[in-house]
Formats: C-alpha cells, sequence, structure tokens
C-alpha cells in the first residue's frame, strides 16, 4: 500500500512537472521551431535581453503583482478581522457574498469590469489593471486570512487586555504575530492571481500597457520564438523560489502552536 | 488588595435577561466562588466586574474606585481563563512580563519580578520554555504567574481548573488557595463544579437565571440552604413536602416532621430538605424523625453506598450510607430511616 502510494505521488508529480521541464529545456534549444535533437544554446535568452517589449510586460507584470499583493492582502486582512472579530449588520451577507466572485467566470468579470471602468470614466491601463487585480485578490485574501483567524482564540486578545494592552495593542502584540504566516500566504496567493491573471488583463490593457501574459498572446498570435520559453523560465523560477522560501519559513499548515 | 462591590447590575442581551439586579460584595482577601448552571449568568458576571462587559445599569467598583466606565485595560485585573490563554508565540518569561511591560517595568526589575512569579508558582527556571513544552497543568500555573504578577487588584477566574485532569484539578486547588492566601488577593471564582467551590471559598454565591441566590460561607449554604434550587445545586438533598401544623410538618401520609428551622404559620405548604448523608438506617424511632422506604436502586461506590429509595407515598429519596460493615441491602428492601430535626431545612421554592 505504501510503495503504491508512493508510486502514485511520484506520478502526480512526473505528469505536472514534465510539461514544465520540457517547456524550460526548449528555451535553451538552438532551433527556433523546437526541432529535435537538443542543442544547448542561450541564444534565446540573449534575444529576450533585447526584446524590450516582452521584458516591459514581464516588469509590468512583476510590479503589478507586487503592488495588487501588498494592496489586497492589507484591504483584505482588515476585511478579515471585522469579519472575524466584531459584529455589525449585514456581516453574514457581506461574508457570503465573498465567494461568488471566485466562481464567476473571470470572462465574466472581465467584461463588467471593462464595461464599468469605460462608463464611470476610468478607462483602461495601469490604474485600471491594478483595480481589477485588487479587487479580484481580495476574496482570496480574506479567505486565507480568516482561516488563519479561527485557528487563534479570542480569549488570547482577552488575555491581553486582562494585563493592560488596549485592544489595538492587543491586537498588534498578540494577533498579528500569529496571523504572520496567514497573511503571508494570502499575500502569495494575491501575487499568484495576479501575475497569473490573463483574461481580465486583456481587456483592460492598453497597446502601450501591457502584461507577460497578455504580450505571450500577442506574440504567440505572431508566431512565436522560445523567447517565451526563456521569459516563461525566468518568471517560474522566480515565483518557485518565493513560495519555497515561504514553505520554509512560515510552515503551512501547521496550527500546532497555536491554540 | 482591595474590595470589589457590584450594585444593581443588571445585562441584558436581546431580550433575555442575564443578569437581574445583582448587589453584592466580595470582601478585601476573601476567596468568593460564582456557582451556578451554564445559563446563570456567573461568567457574565465575572466578566462584567473584568471589564470585557458593560453592564446596562449599576456600578462596579474596585477599592473606592467606580469603574463602571473603565475599560479592561485600566482596571488592574488579573484573569485566569479556562483555556489558559498563553501567547504560544512568546517564551513563558515574555508571557508572565507581558503585563509588567504594559505598566511600563522592564529589564533587570521586570526578569526579578519574573522569576519570583515563576518561583512562586513551582516553576523556577521554566523562563526559556514556550507553552507547547509545558503540560495543561504547568500552563495553567504560568497563566497564575502571569495574572498575579502585575499585582492585581483582585483575581478572576474563569472556570480555570476545568480543563485539568481529576488528580491534577485537585493539586492546582491546593495551590491555587495556597497562593491566595499568601498574595492575600481578593479572588473570584466562577465554577460549575460545587465541590472545588466548597473546598476552596470563604464565600460561596449561588446563581441561578441570573440572581444570587444565597451568598455565605460554604457550611452555611451547605448546611442550611435557603431555596431548594440551592439545595440541588450544591450537594444532593431530599425533598419532602407537607402542612404546617403546631411548629411541625405533617406530611401527606399522616406522618410528622420536626424541623429546627423556621417555619411558616399554621397550615401553608412547605418543602423540607434533608441531606442524604444526614439519613440514617434506623430499627427503632431512636431519631427525631423518621420514615419507611422502599430500596430500588443500590449504588456501590467503595466507601460509600448510595441507595434510591421510595416512600409509599411515592417520594423519591436517596441515602449515603459510610461502607462501615461491608452490609448492602438490596433492592426491595423495606427500610426504617432517622434523621434529625436539625437537620431539616426548610427551604423555599
Amino acid at each position: 500500500m505504501k510503495s503504491l502510494g508512493r508510486f502514485y505521488l511520484i506520478a502526480t508529480l512526473v505528469f505536472l512537472y514534465t510539461p514544465i521541464l520540457v517547456m524550460m529545456a526548449m528555451g535553451f534549444n538552438e532551433s527556433q521551431l523546437y526541432e529535435l535533437p537538443f542543442t544547448f544554446s542561450m541564444r534565446w535568452y540573449d534575444a529576450l535581453w533585447n526584446n524590450k517589449i516582452l521584458l516591459t510586460a514581464g516588469m509590468n507584470s512583476i510590479i503589478i503583482a507586487l503592488i495588487t499583493s501588498v494592496l489586497a492582502t492589507a484591504l483584505g486582512t482588515m476585511a478579515s478581522v471585522a469579519l472575524s472579530r466584531r459584529t455589525f449588520r449585514g456581516k453574514s451577507l457581506l461574508q457570503l457574498m465573498l465567494l461568488p466572485p471566485i466562481a464567476i467566470p473571470w470572462l465574466i468579470t472581465g467584461t463588467a469590469m471593462l464595461i464599468f471602468f469605460y462608463w464611470t470614466g476610468i478607462g483602461r491601463g495601469m490604474h485600471a489593471l491594478l483595480i481589477g487585480h485588487v479587487a479580484l485578490a481580495i476574496p482570496y485574501v480574506v479567505l486565507v486570512v480568516g482561516t488563519g483567524f479561527r485557528t487563534i482564540r479570542a480569549d488570547l486578545e482577552e488575555a491581553a487586555m486582562s494585563l493592560g494592552s488596549t485592544p489595538v495593542h492587543a491586537f498588534f502584540s498578540v494577533t498579528l504575530p500569529l496571523l504572520y504566516p496567514s497573511i503571508l500566504g494570502a499575500a502569495l496567493f494575491a501575487f499568484a492571481v495576479s501575475l497569473d491573471q490573463f483574461v481580465i488583463s486583456y481587456f483592460l490593457a492598453t497597446p502601450g500597457y501591457t502584461t507577460l501574459p497578455v504580450q505571450i498572446y500577442s506574440s504567440i498570435r505572431k508566431g512565436f520564438t522560445p523567447e517565451i520559453n526563456a521569459i516563461s523560465t525566468v518568471l517560474l523560477l522566480g515565483s518557485m523560489t518565493v513560495i519555497l522560501i515561504f514553505a520554509r519559513f512560515a510552515k503551512p499548515g501547521d496550527t500546532s502552536d497555536k491554540r | 488588595m482591595t474590595n470589589v462591590k457590584v450594585n444593581s447590575v443588571a445585562k441584558t442581551y436581546g431580550t433575555t435577561p442575564v443578569l437581574a439586579d445583582i448587589t453584592t460584595e466580595f470582601p478585601e482577601g476573601s476567596f468568593t466562588s460564582l456557582l451556578g448552571p451554564s445559563g446563570s449568568g456567573k461568567t457574565t458576571l465575572l466578566r462584567i466586574i473584568a471589564g470585557f462587559i458593560k453592564p446596562d445599569q449599576g456600578v462596579v467598583m474596585i477599592g473606592n474606585n467606580d469603574v463602571t466606565d473603565v475599560p479592561v485595560w485600566g482596571r488592574n485585573i488579573g484573569m485566569m481563563f479556562q483555556s489558559y490563554a498563553l501567547f504560544p508565540h512568546m517564551t513563558i518569561a515574555q508571557n508572565v512580563a507581558f503585563g509588567l511591560e504594559r505598566r511600563g517595568i522592564k529589564g533587570a526589575e521586570a526578569r526579578k519580578e519574573v522569576d519570583r512569579a515563576l518561583e512562586m508558582v513551582r516553576l523556577p527556571g521554566f523562563g526559556d520554555r514556550t507553552p507547547k513544552q509545558l503540560s495543561g497543568g504547568q500552563q495553567q500555573r504560568v497563566a497564575l504567574a502571569r495574572a498575579i504578577v502585575i499585582k492585581p487588584s483582585v483575581l478572576l477566574l474563569d472556570e480555570p481548573l476545568s480543563a485539568l485532569d481529576r488528580r491534577l484539578r485537585q493539586e492546582m486547588q491546593v495551590e491555587l488557595l495556597r497562593i491566595q492566601r499568601e498574595s492575600g488577593l481578593t479572588t473570584i471564582f466562577v465554577t460549575h463544579d460545587q465541590e472545588e467551590a466548597l473546598t476552596l471559598s470563604d464565600k460561596v454565591a449561588i446563581l441561578d437565571k441570573g440572581r444570587i441566590v444565597q451568598i455565605g460561607e460554604p457550611e452555611t449554604v451547605y448546611e442550611k440552604p435557603l431555596t431548594r434550587f440551592a439545595a440541588e445545586f450544591l450537594g444532593d438533598s431530599n425533598f419532602l413536602t407537607g402542612t404546617v401544623e403546631n411548629g411541625a410538618v405533617r406530611l401527606a401520609d399522616g406522618s410528622v416532621v420536626k424541623s429546627t428551622s423556621a417555619l411558616p404559620a399554621n397550615g401553608s405548604t412547605v418543602t423540607l430538605a434533608i441531606r442524604p448523608e444526614k439519613m440514617a438506617i434506623t430499627s427503632g424511632d431512636t431519631a427525631d424523625n423518621s420514615i419507611k422506604a422502599r430500596i430500588t436502586t443500590v449504588i456501590y461506590a467503595g466507601p460509600v453506598l448510595s441507595y434510591h429509595l421510595e416512600t409509599a407515598d411515592g417520594v423519591p429519596l436517596k441515602l449515603f450510607a459510610q461502607n462501615r460493615d461491608g452490609t448492602v441491602l438490596k433492592e426491595g428492601d423495606e427500610i426504617s430511616l432517622g434523621w434529625s430535626a436539625e437537620h431539616t431545612v426548610a427551604v423555599a421554592d
């Protein structure tokens, strides 16, 4: 049974990673048409270095993802605090309304945003992308941080208050440190949601300001080179490093020390 | 070290009254238990004294200060929670020092105080560990150290021992009492464990439906319950109902029961409470009062035999007998029970 389980795990990993590894390998292949035999070459990385359009789009993606991550995490965490620790009118309705956006197809959300932004004069471009991404990421943050909240007993804050902490001090000295892994996880989630986002970005990007997924899509339509593989590899390694660092320090799933 | 007073304190949630006009005093240095079933309002009263809940009306005084409008963090209370509530991301020493730091005590002075508090709860040298590394009993001691190190005006305990197993709980009871006596802290202790309340307290307050039905020394509350609820909730009681007749009580079967309690006027109905351990199996009419009953259930608990009985009129009775000679009566046996007038207490319904 145990070996079967291990086989299953390995098979899953192979299934997940093989396409990615092939994609990475092809970025180092000489041939523009992905032909074999494999000949090692850095030419696509050289080409990428000179491809200002792709590089700019990549930088745009990262900047948008970073800002989205910071904004969505801050706003979502605040919402989580309110939903977890306070009682107010319409709380359960609000809590319920947070979930549908996750299930609504992005195509619909994107269309809605495009129309709404056009009407209100917000228009398209970086600011529109940011608003869209932040709105999209907040429900995920509230979910992740809210789950974290449930592992922290409310009487810890009460204990702090009984010892002389104001509610604000109790939150920052007790709750926030315990919530920190969840907040970090939520930030990562928001980052990933933004970096991954294609549909909404496609609607809200302008010819002068695109993100990497949008740019890759247009490149593919024009006939593409392994430069795409190169930049994908760079991006992939970057985000994997971030995730692994997170996993190392935050130990996701470990709630044993938060009674 | 101050006394605590609550004056006409009331609290209603929605339309449910949780506390109805409570006025009582917790004298300086005393250990008072608030005892009652869940929903009796005992925790609400404690949380009002702590400042977590604002009463709808009434005044809370700690010493000479009216603290009704003072928030928790300004009241200088020490509090222990059922769940220990130690901060998991801090060491034991940091936990204990938390309240000191809020009072501006830091560095060497704080360390000295922390060491002293940990010594008091018999955990010297545990400062560098984390709560996770400690057992439940040890965590509860740390919680106690954290609560008393700030020299609070009053120590509030919210069922702090209920999460511990029986043996550990008894150990902690002794410890708690020792530390309370040493520190002289006015202590208010919420519990639903009647034995715990009797063992620890100078005073026991029995709460029911948001009211204090009786408050007094453990012996008084146990021996002379004022109401049927108090007699039933604190310990076990047998109840006989009859009519007052010439300073005694005539039961439905015609027998007369004597009581030293003050009885209401002739002709009125009265309920008498008798503790099961105050009754004894008798052969003749040697006691003040006696009644015949048939055994329905025998519970053998080692040192104590507990009999459930029924009188001819169908009144259920309980009898606790010391297992002195190893004789165990059987179901269906008819016996005669005797008890003294002194242990027959008239209670209000």
